[in-house]
C-alpha cells in the first residue's frame, strides 16, 4: 500500500485512527519507506504502565472508539492479577492502580489478554514463517524474526498500538529481504578438550546472547558453531542479545530458518565484521553478569522471558522431590500455567515451595515482595537488569545451579 | 537558528544540552529530566526545558512513553535535535502534542552542525 492511500482514507472525526495513522506515516517518512505492508498480528507493550501518559493514551483510544485491525496480544503487565501480594498497592499506589486500569482498557479495546513477553509459546501468539507482524517487546521481536522467520521491526510504545489499529507498518528494515541479511559473524570456538557438560551448559546460550548483543550494535548477527539448539535456548539468546544490545534478529547456522548455511544468512556476502567467542570471553561475561557468586540467598527468580512448559518439566526433574529453602518465583503466561495445571505439575511445584506468577516479570520496579539482598537467576536478561531496576545483588547460574542453590539456601555454582 | 529537516513541528528556544552518546529515555533519564545512566558521558545533566542535541535514542521500546510522560510533567526537553532519524522520539513528541498540547519539535540536523553546537548556547528552533 502506498502512503498516500492511508492518508486519503482518514476521517477527521475519527481521532484515534487519525493519530494512529499519523504515527505510522511519520514512522514511514522517518525510515524513508514509501510503501506500507499489511500485518497479520500485533504484540503490544504500550499496555505496560510506565507513567500517567500510558494511561492517558489508552483512555484517549477508548474515548475515541479505537479498534484493532488485526489480532492484538498483550505483553507482560506491571502487576500479577492473581497474586496482588507480589506488588501490593500500598507500595506504589499510582503505578499499581494505573497498571490495573491499563489492563482493563486494553481488554476493552479488544486485545487478547495474554500478558506475556513470550507469546510464541502458545499457538495463537505464534506468527508463521514470512508473515509480517508488529511487535514491541525486545525478546519477542527477536524470537519472531530469528526463530519463526516472521517479519517485524521493534516498534516502540504507541507506535505498536498504532500499527495494530492501522493494520500496516512501513515496509522497511527487517520487513525487507535485504534488511534480514547478516553482516556480523560470530564463531563459537570451544577447545577440543571442552567436556560435554561445558558444551551442553544451559547458561551457554545466555552468555553467547550477551556477547552478541554487546558487540553487534544494530546490525544483524549470525552465530556459527552452536550445534543444535531448542526453542528455550534460542529464547535465551534472543532475550540476552536484546538486553545487552539492540539485536532484533539473529541467525544461527544450521538452526534458524533463514540460515540453513552461513551463505544463506549473509546472502553470500562476506560479513563486514567477524568475532570469535572463546572460553575466556565466556568466563569474563559470566563474571560480569553477577555482582556476587557466593553467600546466603534471599530468593531465586526464574522465567525471564516467561517459562515454557518444557522448562517447568526440567525444573521439577531437577528438584526431584526436594523443596526450596528460599523464596523461588517463576514467571510465566496464563496459557502455560493452564498446561502445567492440566499435567498435574502445578501441585508438585507448590509442594516444592515454588511460586508460579502470571502476567508480569520480577525485574520490573516496584520490587516484588521478598526479592532483596542476594538473588539468583538463570536468566542473563534478569541478571543484566535487576541490579539497576531493583537494587539487588545477583548470582547467575544454570537452572541446575539455581535449583541446587535454592535447596541449600546459598549459592552453589 | 538551526537548519535541518523537521521530523515533528513546533517552535522553541533555549539552552543547548549536548549529549555525546545515545540514550534510552526509559531508565536512562528520570522523570525530573535528569540523566541517570551512570555510563553516559553527560550523567547528571538536566535536560528539562533544554534544546537537547544527540545522535538519537537507543534501547528500550519504552522511550516514546517516557518522553511523553516527561513532556506531560513539564520536565521534558523544549526541542530535540537528532543526527539520525529517530522514530521513538518523534512518536513521544507527537503523542504529547495530541494529548497535552505540548510543543516539542524534533529536527534532523547534519552531523557537522551537531559538532558546531556548544553546550549552553542559546538557539531557536522553528520546525514546520
Amino acid at each position: 500500500m502506498h502512503l498516500s492511500e492511508l492518508r486519503g482514507r482518514l476521517e477527521p472525526e475519527d481521532r484515534a485512527r487519525q493519530l494512529a495513522a499519523r504515527l505510522v506515516l511519520s514512522a514511514a517518512e522517518t525510515s524513508g519507506a514509501t510503501e506500507l505492508v499489511p500485518i497479520e498480528m500485533a504484540h503490544i507493550s504500550a499496555c505496560h504502565y510506565s507513567g500517567r501518559a500510558s494511561l492517558d493514551f489508552a483512555e484517549f483510544l477508548l474515548r475515541n472508539n479505537a479498534r484493532f485491525a488485526v489480532p492484538t496480544h498483550t505483553n507482560a503487565s506491571l502487576i500479577a492479577c492473581a497474586t496482588p501480594t507480589l506488588r501490593p498497592e500500598s507500595t506504589d499506589p499510582e503505578s499499581v492502580a494505573g497498571a490495573r486500569r491499563l489492563m482493563e482498557i486494553y481488554e476493552q479495546l479488544g486485545a487478547t489478554p495474554m500478558w506475556t513477553c513470550a507469546p510464541y509459546q502458545q499457538p495463537d501468539g505464534r506468527p508463521g514463517f514470512g508473515q509480517h507482524v508488529a511487535a514491541s517487546e525486545s525478546n519477542a521481536v527477536s524470537f519472531f524474526n530469528s526463530v519463526l522467520g516472521a517479519r517485524t521491526n521493534k516498534y516502540g510504545d504507541f507506535l505498536d498500538v498504532s500499527a495494530a489499529i492501522v493494520g500496516a507498518v512501513p515496509f522497511a528494515g527487517l520487513h525487507t529481504d535485504s534488511g534480514r541479511l547478516a553482516t556480523h559473524l560470530f564463531r563459537l570456538q570451544l577447545p577440543d578438550s571442552a567436556s560435554d557438560a561445558e558444551r551442553g551448559d544451559a547458561a551457554l546460550a545466555h552468555l553467547v546472547g550477551i556477547i552478541v548483543g554487546r558487540l553487534t550494535g544494530t546490525r544483524v548477527p549470525v552465530i556459527d558453531g552452536m550445534g543444535s539448539l531448542g526453542e528455550d535456548q534460542l529464547k535465551a539468546v534472543a532475550a540476552a542479545a536484546a538486553s545487552s544490545g539492540s539485536v532484533a534478529m539473529f541467525h544461527v547456522v544450521g538452526v534458524t530458518p533463514e540460515a540453513a548455511t552461513l551463505e544463506a544468512a549473509t546472502g553470500g556476502h562476506t560479513p563486514a565484521r567477524q568475532t570469535v567467542i572463546d572460553t575466556g570471553m565466556l568466563a569474563d561475561t559470566r563474571a560480569a553478569l553477577q555482582t556476587r557468586s557466593s553467600g546466603s540467598l534471599s530468593a531465586v527468580c526464574l522465567g525471564t522471558p516467561h517459562f515454557s512448559t518444557g522448562e517447568f518439566g526440567e525444573l521439577l526433574r531437577l528438584f526431584d522431590g526436594r523443596s526450596t529453602r528460599v523464596q523461588m518465583l517463576v514467571t510465566t503466561s496464563r496459557a502455560v500455567l493452564a498446561e502445567i495445571e492440566a499435567l498435574g505439575w502445578a501441585q508438585q511445584l507448590d509442594d516444592a515451595g515454588v511460586g508460579v506468577i502470571c502476567d508480569t516479570c520480577t525485574y520490573y520496579p516496584p520490587t516484588p515482595t521478598g526479592v532483596s539482598g542476594l538473588v539468583m537467576t538463570n536468566s542473563a536478561k534478569w541478571a543484566y537488569y535487576a541490579p539497576g531496576t531493583l537494587g539487588v545483588e545477583v548470582a547467575f547460574g544454570s537452572l541446575r545451579a539455581c535449583v541446587e542453590s535454592a535447596v541449600c539456601g546459598e549459592v552453589v555454582l | 537558528m538551526i537548519d535541518g529537516r523537521s521530523l515533528h513541528g513546533g517552535s522553541a528556544s533555549g539552552e543547548v544540552a549536548k549529549l555525546n552518546d545515545t540514550i534510552s529515555f526509559w531508565g536512562g533519564i528520570d522523570m525530573s529530566g535528569t540523566i541517570i545512566d551512570h555510563a553516559h558521558p553527560q550523567a547528571g545533566t538536566a535536560i528539562a526545558g533544554k534544546i537537547v542535541a544527540l545522535a538519537g535514542s537507543r534501547g528500550s521500546s519504552g522511550t516514546p512513553a517516557a518522553l511523553c510522560e516527561m513532556l506531560r510533567r513539564g520536565t521534558g526537553p523544549a526541542a530535540i535535535l537528532v543526527t539520525e532519524p529517530d522514530i521513538n522520539l518523534v512518536v513521544g513528541a507527537m503523542v504529547a502534542a495530541e494529548l497535552y498540547e505540548v510543543d516539542c519539535p524534533v529536527v534532523l540536523i547534519e552531523p557537522a552542525r551537531f559538532d558546531d553546537l556548544v553546550a549552553g548556547e542559546i538557539v531557536q528552533v522553528g520546525a514546520q
